[in-house]
């Protein structure tokens, strides 16, 4: 079974299988809410491939971004402050846990009430929603290094930055990467929904005025267009890991 | 130190250095105000209904879609990709479909957070049935022990821990999911509740309603904590978790 | 053997106890210049309890460590420190290179002459060619190696070491003793090793301090009259050193609480 054939091939079944399913189920279909995947994907083409590229996709991607960076900067150095506080960390931990199962895009009126509808607000919510879990899993992270590691820093008298920098932080990576895949996920949510209440451009503003206005095939296209955003965003961050944690990979083994 | 930030809140609220912002005092008298008035019942129903109904769904369907695909290794093998992508897809998405469906009350929430919340069931179930013990399994072949027995001796107590942390999962989904779908499409409940405070300027209420969101989604984890907790207690098995 | 000038190290009067329970009570001894001082013990007398006492990582009930005639109270850059578990102390992210570097950073050194110092550390410890290897791509005993060239390299007076080599196989283990004892006479440092290993203790120490008794306190001090030059064979084969071997042995064993485990 673990033939190249069994392990490219057969997990590549089954969606090839569903998207003829698709293409030939929808093909003659009446219902006009499932629009034939051949017109989506014309579609997709005559849109996406590129030429509404820079008026809808760039602003959503800059959305997440800066969101999911403020984001990683905000959770690793509180994380870690926090997290080498410990007395800290366990008092503030209720309003973290709070703040973490709070669904950010409750937090979306209130972020339109404060800020409005710019780019602002669309980065602060995914801020709200995507810092928590990088910010608890940091704090966990930190918390969890080996006291071997703490000895040997201090016999070594390391200083503060290289404690930090160079032992605190890479020891906490795996945790922390955790923590910014769940974070990239919230992220690409809270774009899209932020995008839905209040946004000229983007790709939850493009799908939501073609449901207004009726055109299913460029709504499916959009969905479709956001979905392979989201696994591609997914697959980017995966790749950095696979690098970046190499070691712990290859240490445990 | 809860009381301490509380305290900041209320002061720097109450000198007016936060702008539009309420006092806690304020949010506080709310959401006393929304509950003896018997405003909150009805949102809080819709939005207790929605989560329940959803994360029932989406345990039963799991585990049913799931075991089969952990069992068989070609089933897994067959689907792993699919599923991989489609648990990255966030169920939000679907919001202008669902709406067009199913218009805008709770059968579109429900659907929506299922959607959300399944894959995690899935997944969890097929970590579990993945994880039997193969020198187990050949013990309980060799002793030809019945096939159902099988499935409810040994197959069972490996993929419970996995499931209960499945459903913790899929609980904070559902509440995630159910209080988003609310708030954009909007579809009633405590959702449309923030949303229709704060475009009618009832702020303190609005943040009432948020804090009302944010209790509901720690309870929820809490309580599947605690029994994920209890499914690990008789267990002692390491657990896979995915999201 | 040198006892005229003040020691380099020297532990006065040291008590600890982890709340009730006393575990050092009036341990006192010290290490001269280049001495290399074993410390034998049972499993859980507290040897670990006094090296971390030693080196400043954990605090004494009463007395005090002195770091050429000086009190410490803070980790002193005179002093390093080897520790038993070598995969824990041993950065998994950076290679053997940077893990070296690593303490040396403080320093302000410029890039090349950081680069000699890792360079010479590797060389003493005899893995020249181990730079660019991770941690975890070695065998136990080269992993300690790495640890010593760490300490080595930001060249201390005191190397103190505990149990460094419990968990590597016998063959890894007299390497590493003969490792340690060239280190000693090429460069001249104070060496301070823990052990429960009798063998091992004489076999090294210039001097042996004999640590027992529940709350454990020195037993004995015994010179090791062996010469400076040692060979797993010749040595270990000596009719001294045999003797020396069997009166620690005794003493152990004769001590009133010494429940080993
Ligand atoms: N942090 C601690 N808290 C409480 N007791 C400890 C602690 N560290 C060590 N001990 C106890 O002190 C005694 C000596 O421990 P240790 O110094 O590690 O002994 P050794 O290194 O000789 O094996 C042991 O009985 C151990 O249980
Ligand atoms: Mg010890």
């Amino acid at each position: 079974m673990s033939s190249p054939f069994a392990r490219l091939i057969v997990p590549a079944l089954l969606p090839i299988v569903l998207i003829l399913a698709w293409w030939y189920t929808s093909e003659g279909g009446s219902s006009i809410f499932f629009p034939p995947l051949s017109q989506i994907q014309e579609r997709f083409q005559e849109l996406w491939l590129f030429a509404l590229v820079p008026e809808h996709v760039v602003p959503s991607l800059q959305s997440i971004l800066w969101g999911l960076w403020i984001s990683i900067v905000l959770g690793v150095g509180l994380g870690v402050l926090l997290g080498l506080n410990g007395y800290v960390a366990t008092a503030v931990n209720p309003v973290l846990q709070f703040l973490r199962y709070l669904p950010a895009v409750a937090l979306l009126p209130l972020a339109i009430q404060l800020i409005g509808i710019g780019q602002e607000m669309r980065v602060t919510i995914i801020v709200l929603g995507a810092l928590w879990p990088i910010l608890l899993n940091t704090i966990d992270g930190v918390r969890g290094i080996s006291p071997g590691l703490i000895d040997v820093a201090r016999s070594n008298r390391l200083r503060n930055f290289d404690w930090i920098f160079r032992v605190v932080i890479p020891s906490a990576s795996p945790q922390i990467f955790a923590g910014i895949r769940a974070s990239l996920a919230v992220s690409v949510i809270l774009m899209f929904a932020s995008e839905l209440l209040g946004a000229s451009r983007g790709i939850g503003y493009f799908i939501l005025e073609a449901q207004r206005q009726f055109s299913l095939p460029e709504m499916w296209s959009g969905m479709i267009l956001l979905g392979i955003i989201g696994y591609a965003l997914n697959v980017v961050l995966m790749a950095i890991e696979y690098f970046a944690l190499a070691w712990h990979r290859k240490a445990r083994i | 130190m809860v009381a301490v930030l509380l305290v900041i809140w209320q002061i720097t609220a109450s000198v007016g250095q936060l702008g539009a912002v309420p006092t806690p005092v304020e949010v506080a008298r709310a959401l006393l105000a929304i509950f003896a008035s018997g405003a909150v019942w009805e949102p809080l129903g819709t939005t207790l209904a929605g989560w329940a109904i959803s994360l029932v769904l989406a345990v039963v369907v799991g585990i049913v879609v799931g075991f089969p695909l952990g069992t068989s290794r070609l089933a897994y093998r067959l689907s792993v990709f699919t599923l991989d992508f489609l648990r990255t897809i966030p169920a939000l998405v679907l919001v202008p479909l669902v709406v067009l469906l199913y218009g805008s009350g709770l059968e579109s929430t429900i659907l929506l957070a299922f959607l959300g919340a399944v894959w995690a069931v899935i997944m969890q179930t097929i970590y579990g049935a993945r994880d039997v013990d193969p020198t187990a399994l050949q013990t309980f072949m060799s002793f030809r022990v019945r096939r159902w027995d099988t499935v409810k001796f040994l197959l069972v107590p490996t993929a419970l821990p996995y499931i209960a942390t499945g459903v913790r999962l899929a609980a904070a989904i559902c509440v995630l999911v159910t209080i988003s779908a609310q708030v954009v499409i909007p579809a009633g409940g405590l959702g449309e509740q923030i949303l229709t405070a704060q475009l009618g300027g009832a702020v303190p209420s609005m943040y009432a309603y948020i804090f009302l969101c944010g209790a509901l989604g720690v309870g929820a984890n809490a309580a599947f904590g605690k029994l994920e907790g209890r499914a690990l207690a008789w267990h002692p098995s390491h657990r896979k978790v995915s999201a | 053997m040198q006892a005229t000038k003040t020691p380099v190290l020297e532990a006065v009067n040291i008590s600890k106890s982890y709340g009730e329970k006393q575990v050092l009570a009036d341990v006192s001894f010290s290490a001269g210049e280049g001495e290399f001082v074993c410390i034998v013990g049972p499993s859980g007398t507290g040897k670990t309890t006094l090296l971390r006492t030693l080196s400043a990582l954990g605090t004494a009930n009463s007395g005090e460590v002195r770091v050429n005639g000086m009190a410490i109270t803070r980790p002193p850059a005179e002093v390093s420190v080897v520790f038993q578990d070598y995969s824990r102390s041993l950065m998994p992210w950076m290679r053997v290179g940077k893990n070296i570097e690593l303490p040396l950073r403080r320093y302000k050194l410029s890039p090349a002459e950081r680069t000699t110092r890792v360079t010479e550390a590797l060389r003493d410890v005899g893995l020249e060619h181990a730079k660019d290897l991770y941690p975890w791509e070695m065998s136990g005993g080269m992993q300690q190696r790495v640890a010593i060239a760490r300490s080595l390299a930001y060249r201390p007076q005191v190397l103190i070491m505990d149990e460094p080599f419990a968990s590597v196989d016998a063959q890894t283990r007299a390497d590493l003793e003969d490792l340690m004892l060239d280190i000693r006479a090429r460069l001249g440092v104070t060496i301070v090793l823990v052990t429960h290993d009798i063998e091992e203790a004489v076999y090294l120490g210039d001097k042996v301090i004999v640590l027992s008794g529940r709350p454990a306190s020195v037993s004995a001090t015994v010179d090791v009259p062996l010469g400076r030059t040692r060979d797993q064979i010749s040595t270990k084969s000596r009719p001294d050193y045999l003797e020396l071997r069997a009166k620690i042995h005794a003493m152990i064993m004769q001590s009133p609480s010494s429940v080993s485990g």
